[in-house]
C-alpha cells in the first residue's frame, strides 16, 4: 500500500482498509454469534433496522451526540500524535460540575435559567480541560508519560465525584447516589423526542474543530506535530505549551459532553451514569479508525453510534447481548492497526 | 501485631500476586522493545478462562491451565501484530483491552447466562497451601502460609525473570533486541522471533495473574474484575525501568497502598474515597520517580520505540 506510506494522513478514512476492517469485524462477530447459537444474519438485520430505520434516527442521533463528542475529544490529541486515555475522568468532572453549579449557584447569585446553563457548561469545560491539562503538565514538567498518567488520573476523578454524589451532595429525597434535580430553566431545551440542543452544541464544536484543523496555525502546527514532532519543534513550535493546549481542548470537549448529558437528558449527576455507556472508549476507537483526522473520526463516531443503537434493538429482539457491538469495534481497530499500521507517533 | 493485621498482610500479599505477574510480563516485553499496555485485558481474559476452565472441569489446576492457554492465544494478537505486521503496539493494546472487556462480557452471558458476576459452587478455587513448619510461627506464619501456589510462584518467577534477563545469554540477547534491534539482527539474533516468544511468555505470566484474580480468593468472575490492576502493573514497569526486581518493589508499594485503602475503609471511610488511595499513591510515586530522573530522555520516546 504505497499510497499510505507517502501520504498517511491525507485520506479521511483510508477507503480500501476501513471497509475491509469492517467486513472482517462483521464476519468474525457473525461467527461468534453463530458459535454461541444465534443467527448472525438476523442479528445484523436487527442492528441495521434498529439504527437506520427512519423511526429510529432520533435514538441513533441521541446516542451519537456524546459518542461523537468523545470522538472529537480523542481525535484532537491523536491528530498531534498524542493519546488522551483519561476521557472517563474528564467526562465525570464535566458532568459533575454541570450538575452541581445549577443547584448551588442560584443560592448565591440568582441567574436566569439559560445563563445558568451557559455558566454551567463553561465551568464544566474549564474544569475538565484543566484536569486533562494536568496529565500534559506531568509529561512536560516531569516527563511522566501522558498516555498512562491521563488514564490513572481518571480513577481519582471518578472516585471523588462518586463520593460527592454519594455523601455531601446527595439528594436525600431519593435512595440513589445522585444529586438534586437541576432547576427546569437551566435544562437544555428539547428539539424533538430525545433530542435536545446538545446536538446543536456538538455540531458547532465539530465545525469549529474542523475549522481549527484546516484553517488555523494551531491546527497546522498540531498536524505537523503528528507527522514529525522533532521537525515541528525544530520549526519553532514549543512542544510543551502545545501539548498543554491540546490536552486542555480535548478535556474541555469531554467536559462539554458530560455537561450536555447532565443538562440535556439526566438533569442530575447519577453515579456511574455517564461512564457505563462507554462513550470514552468507543470515541477513542472511532478517532483511531480515522487516525485522528477530525472529519473521518466524526463519521466513524456516527458509525459506532449507529452500531451501538442497533445493538440495543438486537438485544431486545434476539437475546444476543449487545456487547457484541463492542467486540466488533475492537476487531475493526485491531485489524486496521495490524493490517495497515494505524500510525501513532509519540 | 494482632491477628487482624497479620490477616491484612496476608491478603495484601495475595493482592500483589496478579499485579506482580502482570508487571513481570511488562518488564519482559519492555526489554525486547514491545510496549505492552494490554495487561489489563490479558488479566481479564486469564481470569475468565480460569473460571470457565475450573467450572467445566471442577479442577482449579485445569482452570489455571485454561487461563494460560487462553491468555497466550489472546496475546498472539500483540505478538504478531506488533512484530510481523508492524502495527503500533499502543493502538493494538488499546484494542485488545476493549476486546477483552467485550469478549468476556459476551461469553459470560452466552456461556453462563449471567451478566455482571458469575459465581457457582462448581468453580474450584485454588487451594491455600499451609506450610505446617511455618504456620506455627505466630505472626509470620499467617502471612507466609495460607497462600495459593501462584503467590509463591510469582515471587520465584520474579527471581527467575531477573536471572534470565541479566545472567543468561538468552537474556543478553533479549536486552539487545530491545536496545538496538538492528545491531542484534546483525549479530544473528532473530529479532522478530525473540519478540514473538517474549510476548507470548509474558501472556502466560499475565494469564497466571488472571487465574489468581478469579480463583485465588473466592472463585468468581465479574465483568471488568481486573479493575485497573493491569494499568498499575504498567506503572510498576515504568517505575522499575523494566527491571523485574525494582518493578516487584513498586508492586509491594501498591500492595501497601491497597492494604491502607482497606484499612481506611474499615475505619468507616466511604469506599469511593478509599478506592482511589492506590491510584493516588501510584501517581505520587510516578511524580517522585520522574522528578529525580528529569534529565533522562522524554518518556514518550519509550512508546515511540515500541
Amino acid at each position: 500500500m504505497s499510497e499510505n506510506t507517502v501520504t498517511p494522513r491525507r485520506a479521511a478514512l483510508r477507503l480500501p482498509a476501513v471497509p475491509m476492517a469492517i467486513l472482517i469485524g462483521v464476519v468474525i462477530g457473525g461467527l461468534l454469534v453463530l458459535v454461541s447459537g444465534g443467527n448472525p444474519f438476523n442479528a445484523y438485520w436487527r442492528i441495521l433496522v434498529g439504527s437506520l430505520a427512519p423511526a429510529n434516527w432520533p435514538d441513533t442521533l441521541n446516542w451519537a451526540v456524546p459518542l461523537v463528542g468523545m470522538t472529537i475529544a480523542a481525535a484532537i490529541p491523536l491528530r498531534g500524535g498524542m493519546v488522551n486515555l483519561g476521557g472517563d475522568g474528564q467526562l465525570a468532572i464535566g458532568g459533575f460540575v454541570a450538575a452541581v453549579l445549577p443547584v448551588l449557584l442560584p443560592q448565591i447569585l440568582p441567574l436566569p435559567g439559560p445563563l445558568l446553563a451557559l455558566v454551567a457548561i463553561l465551568a464544566a469545560m474549564l474544569a475538565a480541560g484543566l484536569y486533562a491539562a494536568l496529565a500534559a503538565f506531568g509529561e512536560v514538567r516531569f516527563g511522566i508519560p501522558m498516555l498512562i498518567s491521563s488514564l490513572l488520573l481518571s480513577y481519582p476523578a471518578i472516585g471523588l465525584t462518586s463520593y460527592f454524589v454519594g455523601f455531601p451532595l446527595r439528594d436525600t429525597a431519593t435512595g440513589l447516589s445522585q444529586t438534586a434535580m437541576i432547576p427546569e430553566g437551566a435544562r437544555l431545551a428539547t428539539i424533538s423526542g430525545p433530542l435536545n440542543i446538545g446536538l446543536l452544541l456538538i455540531l458547532v464544536v465539530a465545525g469549529l474543530v474542523l475549522y481549527v484543523d484546516r484553517r488555523t496555525v494551531f491546527g497546522y502546527e498540531l498536524r505537523m506535530r503528528g507527522l514529525n514532532p522533532r521537525f515541528t519543534a525544530y520549526g519553532g513550535v514549543k512542544p510543551g505549551p502545545q501539548m498543554l493546549r491540546t490536552l486542555f481542548a480535548s478535556g474541555a470537549i469531554a467536559g462539554l459532553v458530560g455537561a450536555i448529558i447532565v443538562l440535556g437528558s439526566l438533569y442530575r449527576f447519577q453515579d456511574g451514569a455517564l461512564l457505563t455507556p462507554g462513550y470514552t472508549w468507543s470515541g477513542l476507537m472511532a478517532a483511531l479508525l480515522a487516525n485522528g483526522e477530525p472529519l473521518g473520526a466524526m463519521v466513524a463516531g456516527l458509525f459506532f453510534a449507529a452500531l451501538q443503537t442497533g445493538g440495543f434493538a438486537m438485544q431486545r429482539e434476539t437475546e444476543i447481548p449487545r456487547v457484541l457491538t463492542m467486540i466488533l469495534q475492537a476487531i475493526i481497530i485491531l485489524f486496521l492497526a495490524i493490517r495497515h499500521g494505524v500510525v501513532r507517533r509519540a | 501485631m494482632d491477628f487482624i493485621s497479620a490477616f491484612m498482610v496476608n491478603s495484601t500479599v495475595q493482592a500483589i500476586t496478579p499485579i506482580l505477574l502482570a508487571a513481570l510480563a511488562g518488564c519482559l516485553c519492555g526489554r525486547v522493545g514491545v510496549f505492552n499496555i494490554a495487561m489489563e485485558g490479558q488479566l481479564l481474559i486469564g481470569a475468565f478462562c480460569a473460571v470457565a476452565g475450573s467450572h467445566y472441569t471442577g479442577s482449579a489446576a485445569l482452570g489455571v491451565a485454561a487461563a494460560l492457554v487462553g491468555t497466550v492465544v489472546f496475546s498472539l494478537i500483540l505478538a504478531y501484530g506488533a512484530t510481523v505486521f508492524r502495527g503500533d503496539a499502543v493502538v493494538i493494546c488499546i484494542g485488545m483491552n476493549l476486546l477483552a472487556a467485550g469478549l468476556t462480557a459476551y461469553l459470560l452471558r452466552q456461556l453462563f447466562g449471567v451478566s455482571g458476576v458469575f459465581s457457582d459452587p462448581n468453580i474450584a478455587e485454588l487451594a491455600k497451601i499451609r506450610i505446617s513448619s511455618i504456620q506455627s510461627i505466630p505472626w509470620l506464619g499467617w502471612i507466609v502460609s495460607r497462600q495459593t501456589v501462584l503467590t509463591y510462584l510469582c515471587w520465584a518467577l520474579t527471581a527467575i525473570v531477573a536471572y534470565v534477563l541479566f545472567r543468561t545469554p538468552v537474556g543478553l540477547r533479549m536486552r539487545g533486541v530491545g536496545e538496538d534491534p538492528e545491531a542484534a539482527q546483525s549479530m544473528g539474533v532473530d529479532v522478530r522471533r525473540y519478540r514473538v516468544v517474549t510476548v507470548l511468555v509474558a501472556g502466560a505470566l499475565t494469564g497466571l495473574g488472571g487465574a489468581q484474580l478469579s480463583l485465588g480468593t473466592v472463585g468468581i468472575f465479574s465483568e471488568g474484575m481486573s479493575a485497573g490492576r493491569g494499568w498499575i502493573a504498567v506503572v510498576a514497569v515504568m517505575l522499575g525501568r523494566d527491571n523485574p526486581l525494582l518493578a516487584a518493589l513498586a508492586c509491594v508499594l501498591f500492595g501497601i497502598a491497597d492494604a491502607l485503602s482497606v484499612k481506611l475503609q474499615s475505619q468507616g471511610l466511604p469506599n469511593q474515597l478509599t478506592d482511589i488511595v492506590p491510584y493516588v499513591v501510584t501517581l505520587a510515586a510516578l511524580v517522585v520517580s520522574y522528578r529525580r530522573k528529569r534529565d533522562r530522555r522524554p518518556a514518550s520516546a519509550e512508546a515511540a520505540a515500541a
